[in-house]
């Protein structure tokens, strides 16, 4: 097997194509770097991965190192390969130390050219950068900040006066650039050109002028604008939509999935006291690769919304009142179970494609107890325009290879309740179907983040029968039809399952509380079927891997960070 | 984690002699020192209220926030306080700076500090970058419900401009400006 050493510790790479930094990170050593992006492509430009490399000579086997340091993201390593870091004196000297070549460690011990040319390096990137961190608002998460820590100096030799080219809010409706921050990574640049394909930024001037800028008339506006925010090592480009709003020390990160589209990105969930206050992508090669769309990273601002339904409601004398859970609860149980049993055929309950696929099951479990002859429908699936595939050339065409699709399904979890439906009654009819037959009763558990999109989604021809019980999250049509109103909770208010269109099964943590008269619709489905005890999703999961074969894969009590994929029976 | 053997010492008690045990002496020490004490006064007793007293100039007192050379807010925003405070109270609310404000790109929408909650240990004053919060030699702070010691902006600035105008507490906090860059560019 091809070995690579990494300050002296041997690893193997396989048949791997790796470049000095990923060939370290196998090692378990992090070697610094602004400009490297796994994603994009590599202009070693930041200079701040800067190594010491040397290669075993195949014929003789001697070790040579080369006499300067050469950047370790434009370096591929191969067998016999040695990478020596600026932290080969904090290296694990379980590990047996490489002959390095006498003229090598002529020039000091491994490592000090490269620990030199870092701080130097840095050095180089601070003589225009600001230092204004008490109000940047990367500061905590910059790496300008950590890698000055960890490797720079601490004072500046710099005696002349700053350049401060001016700020440019001006790059995008979303997006604003502090020019004096920036530190020429160039990664914004490149992901214009390499994933968008749209190509609006560049780089203007020379030399110490240069400046990231777009061309006159061309602002910063496709759908995957956002990204570039998540990209910048430092707090040159900010986002708008969180531009001060809070200092990222406060935010506390969890895992979620993204609810506004079928491609089902890996987020990360950034909240506080119970505020989602943004999201970013989180790295999943099975779901979405690198990035995520502007459409779900500023989608969350529903479930911080005031015009939610925040308790449920009772429809007394044709108008809705606020009512508690523990009186509703048994009316409502009351109620539809009168319908199920004076006609069950007649009844429907309606799964919307928002829910997870513990809440799909559960509520299909409480429907089918009523009566098998309870009928269970999918609702309304949003579909807008086409699929969206990234990169575009200057036209606005896709080009191929694809690297990032927003789906024109707008909810995440089609396949995993028709999975559900399709276990329990072996076919999934639409909402469309059965809304304009002559019903007596529908339970309709929504959780439509949007309400325009589900009133656009609704038949025409639509009748609310006598009896509705509608479970969303904003007032709606089918709200305004209902005897009893629910409250639901958005997918930052639980944890749970999403399937992709791809039948990616991933689990995502809850990140905040719902209001505080919501009960998710685990709860509310324990309540209905009676049972007691804590709620749990991940019990309910393997419960529910046990009962539906499809869902077998799911039975481990933690699912792989990337989720698993599983081919589901297409409906 | 335990504490290694090797770094405990063990001390025995001193034990008592016979005239420790009568406390007697010990008792006629500091019987002296009480009787001293009626007869050459060390410390002079101030007649508070009618009388009142100047305190150090590092006393800490009631927060004030402090204005620049053009009066507007000092602040800007950095939430460096509200981390550093041990009882979370101070609340801001960050915002753009005025498009007026050349030289500014954050100020503070709101600044609350709850003057009930804080613990006057000073720490706001020594996190803060740019010399905006202080503390004062205001010592007697009364109010008559919980919402009136709760201070906001226009509160902490009063307090600054009536402790620079008595003249009891002058600017004293000299840390520096945000850094070079932010300071508007020379010859504007």
């Amino acid at each position: 097997m091809p070995t690579v050493y990494v300050n002296d510790k041997p690893v193997e790479i396989g048949n791997r194509k790796l470049n000095c930094v990923q060939a370290a990170e196998l090692a378990g050593q992090f070697i610094p770097h602004y400009c490297w992006h796994e994603a994009l492509s590599v202009v070693a430009s930041c200079r701040m991965c800067l190594v010491e490399v040397g290669d075993v000579n195949p014929k003789d086997g001697v070790l040579t190192m080369q006499p300067k340091v050469v950047p370790g993201c434009q370096t591929p390593v191969r067998d016999g390969t040695h990478i020596v870091t600026g932290e080969y004196d904090k290296r694990d000297t379980s590990f047996p130390a490489r002959p390095y070549d006498a003229n090598y460690l002529k020039g000091g011990a491994p490592g000090t050219r490269a620990k030199k040319s870092q701080a130097d390096t840095l050095e180089g990137l601070l003589i225009n950068h600001p230092l204004d961190c008490p109000v940047c608002d990367k500061a905590g998460e910059c790496k300008l900040q950590d890698f000055s820590f960890k490797y720079g100096r601490s004072e500046s030799r710099m005696v002349d006066v700053k350049n401060t080219p001016p700020n440019k809010p001006h790059l995008s409706s979303k997006i604003t650039l502090f020019t004096d921050r920036c530190i020429m990574c160039t990664r914004c640049v490149r992901f214009t050109r390499e994933i968008s394909g749209t190509a609006e930024l560049m780089v203007n001037g020379r030399g110490h002028h240069e400046e990231i800028d777009t061309f006159p008339g061309r602002p910063l506006e496709n759908k995957l604008a956002g990204n570039v925010v998540d990209l910048c090592p430092v707090g040159a480009l900010g986002s708008k939509d969180f531009l001060y709003k809070q200092r990222v020390w406060y935010l506390k990160e969890s895992n979620g999935v993204c609810s506004r589209c079928s491609t089902g990105c890996s987020t990360f969930v950034d909240t506080n006291k119970d505020i989602v206050y943004r999201l970013r992508a989180r790295p999943n090669p099975e779901a979405q690769g690198h990035f995520m769309c502007d459409e779900g990273r500023y989608g969350y601002h529903f479930a911080n919304s005031a015009e939610r339904i925040q308790r449920p409601q009772v429809k007394a004398d044709g108008v809705l009142k606020p009512a508690a859970w523990n009186v509703v609860t048994p009316q409502l149980k009351k109620t539809f179970t009168d319908a199920a049993s004076a006609s069950a055929k007649t009844v429907v309950g309606v799964l919307s494609p928002f829910l997870t696929v513990e809440e799909a099951f559960l509520y299909a479990t409480y429907f089918k107890s009523l009566s098998a002859d309870v009928r269970l429908a999918i609702g309304p699936v949003p579909v807008v325009g086409h699929d969206d595939t990234y990169p575009k050339d200057v036209k606005g065409n896709p080009v191929e290879p694809v690297k990032f699709v927003i789906r024109a399904e707008k909810c995440p979890n089609r396949r995993g309740v028709e999975a559900v439906i399709k276990h329990f009654q072996g076919s999934v009819p639409a909402f469309a179907d059965v809304a304009t037959e002559s019903l007596t009763a529908l339970w309709f558990v929504g959780g439509y983040p949007d309400k325009d999109q589900l009133a656009a989604s609704l038949p025409a021809n639509w009748k609310a029968p006598a009896l509705v019980v509608a479970q969303d999250l904003f007032a709606g049509p089918i709200t305004a039809a209902a005897s009893f109103v629910l409250p639901a909770t958005s997918n930052f208010e639980k944890a749970g399952t999403f399937v992709n269109h791809a039948g990616l099964a991933q689990t995502f943590d809850r990140a905040v509380r719902p209001p505080t008269e919501v009960r998710t619709e685990l709860q509310v489905a324990f309540d209905l079927l009676g049972r007691k005890g804590l709620v749990q999703a991940a019990a309910i999961r393997a419960e529910l891997a046990a009962a539906i074969p499809a869902f077998a894969h799911l039975a481990t009590k933690e699912l792989p960070a990337n989720g698993v994929r599983f081919e589901l029976a297409t409906v | 984690m335990p504490i290694p053997e090797s770094d405990v010492k063990w001390v025995e008690e001193a034990r008592l002699g016979f005239w420790e045990q009568l406390y007697v002496p010990a008792m006629i020490d500091g019987l002296k020192t009480t009787i001293g004490h009626i007869f050459s006064p060390q410390v002079k007793t101030e007649q508070y209220p009618e009388q009142e007293p100047k305190m150090p100039a590092n006393y800490r007192g009631v927060h004030r926030l402090n204005r620049d050379e053009k009066d507007r807010v000092k602040c800007v925003a950095c939430y460096m306080c509200a981390t550093a405070c041990p009882a979370h109270c101070i609340d801001i609310v960050a915002a753009p700076a005025p498009a007026e404000w050349a030289d500014r790109e954050k100020y503070p929408e709101t600044f609350v500090i709850d003057e009930l909650r804080c613990i006057y240990c000073g720490m706001c004053e020594e996190a803060c970058p740019v010399d905006a919060i202080e503390l004062t030699t205001l010592y007697d702070l009364t109010g008559l419900s919980r919402e009136q010691m709760v201070f906001d902006k226009e509160k902490l600035l009063s307090v600054f401009d009536q402790t620079t105008k008595a003249g009891t507490d002058p600017v004293r906090t000299r840390a520096g400006r945000l850094s070079v860059a932010s300071e508007a560019p020379p010859g504007q």
